[in-house]
């Protein structure tokens, strides 16, 4: 492999470092020409989505970074100066807020694309492994972000979810106290959070670098679920989608603005504009909006152990997806049954962010449970099951030949070993 | 493919917003007796909204002959009262007449006449002195107050119009003052505003709702000064977005047009 590139780059500068280092080539390669299915629909354009929050929360958060105090003392009081003092400090700190929301939505909504259209199938079990792997550590960034402005929530948030560890038996309290740096949460697990809370984006960013580079590899999976069959199947990415792309992000924007400048405090708690104070507990505990569900779950056992458990578990669940899912067939436009079950799977995680939401008594209590168990059902037993039951729907020869309108196939024709692949 | 997703996605979508709407309309079951709060029409709400200046200034003028003599507001700086419509003159005029701890040269504890410059004077040193002048219950500090309730602006307002005598049977404990609006109905904070509790400058009418109403205008200033600034950048940001939307969609049919997909 050792030897200069030859570059076909045109501009004398650029074909100079291109011959040394082809990263041009690279970028025309993976973003120019890249051969990309020509069916996508705009599901396909959250994970650009994704990749542009996540650029917007590292340059808003480096900003923010340089005026704020990570000091119990001070965290609180610094971030209203960010908001006050601050040349358009509340634009970076209510965009940053609200920026952490809007990652949440639109990772949400990849994600389930990928549950509807079976994108985590073979070939493409690593790069759904490393996405789980990159929500895993933005949950992280953000639960320790939420701790930074050191108001009530941030407080006694941190403290329940670091409290947890200490069901674990014999080790529990030690971890706990380690990660405290202390005994309570005090001023040096608010530092701790902080470099923490700094690095982790970094982190999460060469995630999805790899995430990208096993994303080019395989090839993008599409609504139809079966692979491109040549280039009448395809068309470069650029400028089809990069175009198409621009619209989505450009609705996008517009979501994100209107909440910025509109509504900055809506997904909020009211709570976290008191400082925080160790020796009054808020009547009611509740995480940001987007990890209700899994709180839920926490909450959904009476044994603490066992909630942390299946709390986990209900994410870690999702790196096993690829083998539980039996079905050869990706997409659930061809999947008849699981498309009703994939949505009653959204209806559950959505009673889930509901009953996360409330406090654990009256109906709100067997709600959870029976939606905890659902949501381990579905994963654990329908899915294995339903694969080997389901009959699908013939699948179309080719995406073009759908495309033109020719109608599938026979079934014989649709079942073609290297179809299901 | 839209085409088959569209009415389960519907369907979904529905469900969701009748959950959160159950979620919503159960939260006052949970809070049990919790009283709807009042609404009032703000000059503030909606993505037009600005602060209402003459009221936002009556408002100040409640805050500074009422309230703060019990009511800390830390992270305001007399300066901000520009954003409010008083001149420089005015605002340096206000802050003189306030004194605030120094250091003499000789490095002894003294006083000396505000600036514009800095944050409005606390009533009470710390905490313990403000509990101990207030029967044991601490009064918050007034910067952010709007944002960390909810309910907002509403909800101030509420407290201050809430004082009622409490109903036949209701144990009152000593020291404590019934209050539709706070939680538990018990408050350690005296009525501060009553029917021409303060005469204003304007000559406005001073019934309690129109005190009330004025403060909480105030109030909700010092919680977000930028608002304004905010809405108007917003309605710019908005628009520019809509074009930029309607121009990438243009491009992409364009694009698109020949293109079986
Ligand atoms: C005599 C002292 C005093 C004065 C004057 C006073 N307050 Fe209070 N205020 C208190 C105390 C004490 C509390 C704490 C009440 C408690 O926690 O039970 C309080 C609490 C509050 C609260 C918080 C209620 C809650 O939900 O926790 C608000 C809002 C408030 N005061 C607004 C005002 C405004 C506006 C004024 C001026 C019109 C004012 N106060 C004047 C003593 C005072
Ligand atoms: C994965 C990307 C990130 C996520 C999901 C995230 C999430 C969050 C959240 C939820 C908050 C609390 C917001 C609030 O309540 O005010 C926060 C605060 C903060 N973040 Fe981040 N963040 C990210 C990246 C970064 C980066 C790269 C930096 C820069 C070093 C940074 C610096 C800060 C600072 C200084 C605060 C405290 C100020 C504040 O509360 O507004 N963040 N972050």
């Amino acid at each position: 492999m050792v030897g200069l590139h030859h570059s076909d780059v045109k501009n004398p500068v650029l074909h100079w470092i291109d011959t040394r280092l082809p990263v041009v080539t690279m970028i025309q390669k993976e973003y120019g020409s890249f051969p990309t299915p020509k069916n996508f629909n705009y599901f396909w354009a959250f994970g650009g989505m994704a990749m542009v929050t996540l650029l917007l929360m590292i340059a808003t958060g480096i900003f923010l970074a340089m005026s704020y105090t990570p000091h119990i003392t001070m965290a609180f009081d610094s971030v209203e100066r960010i908001m006050r003092d601050v040349n358009y400090g509340w634009l970076l700190r209510y965009a940053h807020e609200n920026g952490a929301s809007m990652f949440f939505i639109v990772v949400y909504v990849h994600m389930f694309r990928g549950l509807y259209y079976g994108s985590y199938k073979a070939p493409r079990e690593l790069l759904w492994i490393l996405g789980i792997t990159i929500f895993l550590v933005m949950m992280a960034t953000a639960f320790m972000g939420y701790v930074l402005p050191w108001g009530q929530m941030s407080f006694w948030a941190a403290t329940v979810i670091t409290n947890l560890f200490s069901a674990i038996p014999v080790i529990g309290e030690p971890i706990v106290q380690w990660l405290w740096g202390g005994f309570s949460v005090g001023n040096p697990t608010l530092n701790r959070f902080f470099s923490l809370h700094y690095l982790l984006p970094f982190v999460l960013f060469g995630l999805v670098f790899l995430h990208v580079a096993a994303l080019h590899i395989t090839g993008s999976n599409n609504p139809l679920g079966i692979e491109p069959k040549g280039p009448q199947d395809t068309l470069p990415f650029h400028p089809y989608y990069t175009v198409k792309d621009s619209v989505a992000l450009c609705l996008f924007f517009l979501v994100f603005a209107v909440l910025v400048f509109f509504f900055p405090d809506l997904l909020g708690h009211s709570d976290n504009y008191i400082q925080a104070n160790p020796l009054q507990t808020p009547p009611h505990i509740v995480p940001d909006w987007y990890f209700l569900p899994f709180y839920a779950i926490l909450r959904a056992v009476p044994n603490k152990l066992g909630g942390i458990a299946l709390m986990f578990a209900s994410i870690l669940i999702l790196y096993a997806l690829p083998w539980l899912d039996t079905c050869k067939v990706r997409s659930a436009t061809f999947r008849p049954i699981y498309r009703i079950f994939f949505w009653v799977l959204v209806v559950t995680c959505l009673v889930l962010g509901v009953v996360g939401e409330q406090p654990p008594e009256g109906i709100w209590v067997p709600l959870g449970q029976v939606a905890t168990a659902y949501y381990f059902f579905h994963f654990l037993i329908l899915l294995p099951v339903l694969g080997k039951l389901e009959r699908t729907l013939p699948l179309p020869e080719s995406i073009s030949q759908s495309v033109l309108g020719g109608g599938p196939l026979p079934t014989g024709a649709a079942s073609k070993p290297m179809e299901k692949a | 493919m839209m085409r088959t997703l569209r009415p389960t996605f519907i369907g979904a979508a529905l469900v969701g917003a009748a959950l959160l709407g159950a979620s919503v309309t159960a939260a006052p079951a949970r809070a049990e007796e919790a009283p709807e709060l009042p609404s009032v029409n703000w000059s503030f709400s909606g993505p037009f909204g600005t602060y209402d200046r003459a009221a936002a200034q009556r408002g100040f003028q409640i805050y500074n002959e009422v309230c703060s003599n019990c009511h800390s507001l830390k992270e305001a700086y007399y300066r901000d009262l520009i954003g409010i419509g008083l001149s420089m003159q005015q605002v340096k005029d206000i802050a003189a007449s306030k004194r605030v701890p120094a250091l003499d040269e000789n490095g002894q504890p003294t006083e000396r006449p505000a600036l514009a410059s800095d944050h409005f004077r606390a009533p009470f040193p710390n905490d313990l002195a403000a509990r101990a002048a207030n029967g044991g219950g601490l009064p918050p500090d007034l910067s952010v107050i709007v944002k960390a309730r909810e309910g907002g602006p509403d909800y101030i307002y509420g407290i201050l119009t809430g004082f009622v005598d409490p109903p036949a049977g209701f144990h009152l404990m000593p020291g404590l003052n019934y209050n539709t609006y706070f939680a538990g109905h018990q408050i350690a904070m005296p009525q501060p505003l009553r029917d021409g509790t303060v005469t204003y400058i304007d000559g406005t009418n001073n019934s309690i709702d129109q005190e009330a109403h004025d403060v909480v205008t105030f109030l909700s200033f010092i919680a977000s000064p930028e608002l304004e600034e905010r809405h108007r950048m917003g309605i710019k940001v908005v628009l520019f977005l809509l074009f930029l939307t309607g121009l990438s969609y243009a491009v992409k049919r364009k694009l698109w047009a020949n293109v079986h997909h």
